[in-house]
């Protein structure tokens, strides 16, 4: 079952439409499939090959450059503490020594019980509120190793459930383009004009 | 702070002009509702209202520098596509992730209507015909706000076909990255959206504008710089360059971070503001923490070459930072204090663009691992004076030449200007040097009391005494 499902490929297909060329649709339609299955599977690999017209290796190809593709499966929370510079500043390598030693396991490891992936990550952009980590790509500000205990506890336990969905879910809100408002997208090799607001003339 | 999120966080508005923060303070700031009530497509109006050539012309005069690290003019950008090669299109790169930076995402989250109207207003004067909103994938809450706002602005006519009932007409596609630093290159963005690895294109042509998506006329504007436009459409050119100085005019946006009182994203005047009031003045950081000394800052992005006190009355300003050895970069200050170790400081950059190198050119690919290698050794005190000799000289096979750094009262050192010579395709190499580079020269000390003589000890002196 780690094809797309029905419903995720009538998502895929509306999202290849909206590029000029459908191998655009490569990382959309890689996220699609983690958010299904967690991680990125090889007969996800395939599939998505199918839709778009490319080979399977063509997809893990481009697939295996992005960090944030897993090949196999992690925690149901990646926790992210950030490494660099602002955030290592302001302690942020005692808090991943704390984590590591907290869930037992190294950074790049998964708890047994399939719960917790911990990563050493590179900047995340919130270097103000170091130090930083993410899990599953929601932020926790000027974390304390108390706190680092306490959001471990409430992830254990299901408490922020509502707030930080299980990893593979990036976005939970989905771009629409209602069919009556789009351009649409031509292949670029598709003779054209040019745009006929560019005559000279105010649009309105 | 556990369970808020980042735009709670890290903003300060201040006493000052502001062209893209303004709707910062609204907790609904992101809402159609809110912008409509704040001038919201309202220089998306007055854009429509005139040929497209006249606000291209506009945007020229105002010099609107752009923000994404190289500061070339948009308007000037704009006007390297090639006559009559269509389509044109349209790539706002939000793949922010230069260490200390974090500007776009806070626009993205807390504005996400002023970058689309931004959008809208550079696609009608330069006749683009598709916009690719490329934003970073870890940043999934400005994902889901830049979604729900373009789902509001299909919904009420302002994005999509007949754009407010007039011949303009553009789709935004809303596309997500998958992590990778070099991706933020403007070729390497080009490459990842056509889906393929994010490795930047071998120049010339030096400018996507030529050849870029698809091989089309493309143009690749940052976020912060199209944020700007609906501000610059409502109140005109004239407007814009009253603020900031005449090489560097309007606003920007700097990110202050590491051992200051108060930390924080601040909207500064182009051009005035000094590094002096940016780290010590009430309404910025307000000094170092504890009433420690300052021990040395990166002026720009972990990719820049770092300043002293020495440095601290100059102004935000290219033309006068670029002499001194640095750069000003995505508008991010890296600030250590007197307790800082700086070898240990310096492999926290290296390490990330060592992490980051996509491969491609090979001093970068070996050069930057090699150097986060000899300085972990010499962070963990397995050092030698060897090391010290080996770091310049990987250093050089990136960055051939004299690479820029600060000058020094204390060591007697003058400046060596920016920019560097590089032997790779783009910045992440040399990138990788920069720290190191900076934390040798400008402390060397530091360096020399880590590392042990690489001569052994013999097991016996020869003389038997």
């Amino acid at each position: 079952m780690s094809r797309l499902t029905d419903a995720n490929v009538a998502i895929a297909n509306e999202i290849i439409t909206r590029y000029p060329r459908p191998k655009s649709a490569l990382i959309p339609l890689l996220h699609l499939s983690q958010e299904q299955n967690g991680w990125v599977t090889d007969d996800a690999m395939k599939h998505i090959a199918e839709l778009v017209g490319v080979t399977p290796a063509e997809v893990l190809g481009t697939a295996s450059f992005y960090e944030m593709f897993k090949f196999e499966p992690v925690g149901k929370y990646v926790i992210n503490v950030c490494g660099t510079m602002s955030c290592a500043l302001m302690g942020s390598e005692e808090l991943l020594h704390h984590a590591e030693h907290r869930l037992g396991i190294k950074a790049g490891g998964t708890t047994s019980d399939g719960m917790f992936t911990i990563e050493h990550a590179e900047c995340q952009a919130a270097c103000t509120e170091a130090p930083c980590l993410q899990v599953n790509y929601r932020y926790r500000f000027r974390m304390t190793p108390a706190q680092l205990d306490a959001l471990i506890d409430d992830l254990a336990a299901g408490n922020l459930a509502g707030e930080i969905p299980p990893h593979g879910t990036l976005a939970r809100v989905r771009q629409h383009i209602p069919a009556d408002r789009s351009v649409g997208a031509v292949p670029p090799e598709t003779p054209g004009q040019e745009p006929v607001w560019m005559n000279g003339k105010a649009a309105l | 702070m556990t369970g808020t999120y980042a735009h709670a966080a890290g903003f300060y508005a201040g006493d000052r002009p502001r062209i893209v923060t303004s709707r910062f303070e609204y907790a609904d700031s992101h809402t159609i509702e809110r912008y409509l009530a704040t001038d919201g497509y309202k220089g998306l109006r007055v854009a429509l209202a005139r040929p497209a050539a006249d606000v291209h012309e506009e945007v020229k005069n105002a010099t609107v520098l752009g923000r994404g690290g190289a500061g070339f003019p948009a308007g000037t950008k704009w006007g390297l596509m090639p006559a009559g090669n269509v389509p044109r299109y349209l790539v706002v790169n939000g793949d922010e992730s230069e260490p200390g930076t974090y500007k776009d995402r806070l626009l993205m989250e807390r504005d996400p209507h002023q970058l689309i109207e931004g959008c809208l207003i550079a696609c009608y004067a330069a006749g683009l015909s598709r916009c690719f909103l490329y934003i970073r994938g870890e940043m999934a809450t400005a994902q889901e706000r830049v979604a729900e706002a373009l789902n509001e602005a299909y919904a009420a006519g302002y994005v999509g076909r007949n754009i407010l009932g007039s011949n303009f007409s553009v789709d935004i596609v809303l596309h997500w990255g998958a992590g990778a630093y070099v991706v933020g290159e403007e070729t390497a963005l080009i490459e990842s959206l056509e889906g393929n690895r994010g490795m930047p294109r071998l120049k010339p042509p030096y400018f996507p504008a030529a050849i870029g998506l698809y091989g089309q006329p493309t143009i690749v504007n940052n976020v912060e710089t199209l944020a700007n436009l609906p501000w610059l459409a409502r109140n005109g050119a004239e407007a814009y360059t009253a603020i900031g100085t005449k090489t560097s005019p309007g606003t920007r946006m700097v990110a202050v971070s590491g051992h200051v009182k108060r930390p924080g994203v601040y909207e500064i005047v182009n051009g005035t503001t000094t590094f002096r009031d940016l780290l010590y003045g009430e309404e910025f950081c307000q000094g170092i923490r504890n009433g420690n000394k300052l021990k040395a800052f990166v002026p720009g992005g972990g990719s820049a070459p770092w300043f002293l006190p020495d440095q601290l009355d100059l102004p935000f300003e290219a033309s006068q930072v670029g002499p001194a050895g640095s750069m000003l970069g995505s508008g991010a200050i890296m600030v250590m204090d007197e307790t800082t170790d700086i070898p240990h400081a310096a492999l926290t950059l290296t390490r990330f663009y060592a992490h980051e190198s996509c491969g491609k050119c090979t001093p970068c690919r070996e050069g930057g691992t090699w150097l986060e290698r000899i300085l972990t050794r010499i962070v963990e005190g397995n050092g030698t004076d060897a090391d010290l000799e080996q770091l310049i000289e990987v250093g050089t096979s990136i960055c051939p030449g004299d690479f820029p750094h600060a000058s020094s009262e204390r060591l007697g050192l003058s400046a060596v200007p920016f920019p560097y010579k590089m032997t790779t395709i783009c910045f992440v190499g040399p990138s990788a040097y920069a720290p190191v580079n900076s934390a040798l020269t400008l402390f060397p000390e530091e360096f020399a009391a880590r590392v042990t003589k690489r001569n052994r000890i013999p097991v016996t002196a020869v003389s038997g005494e």
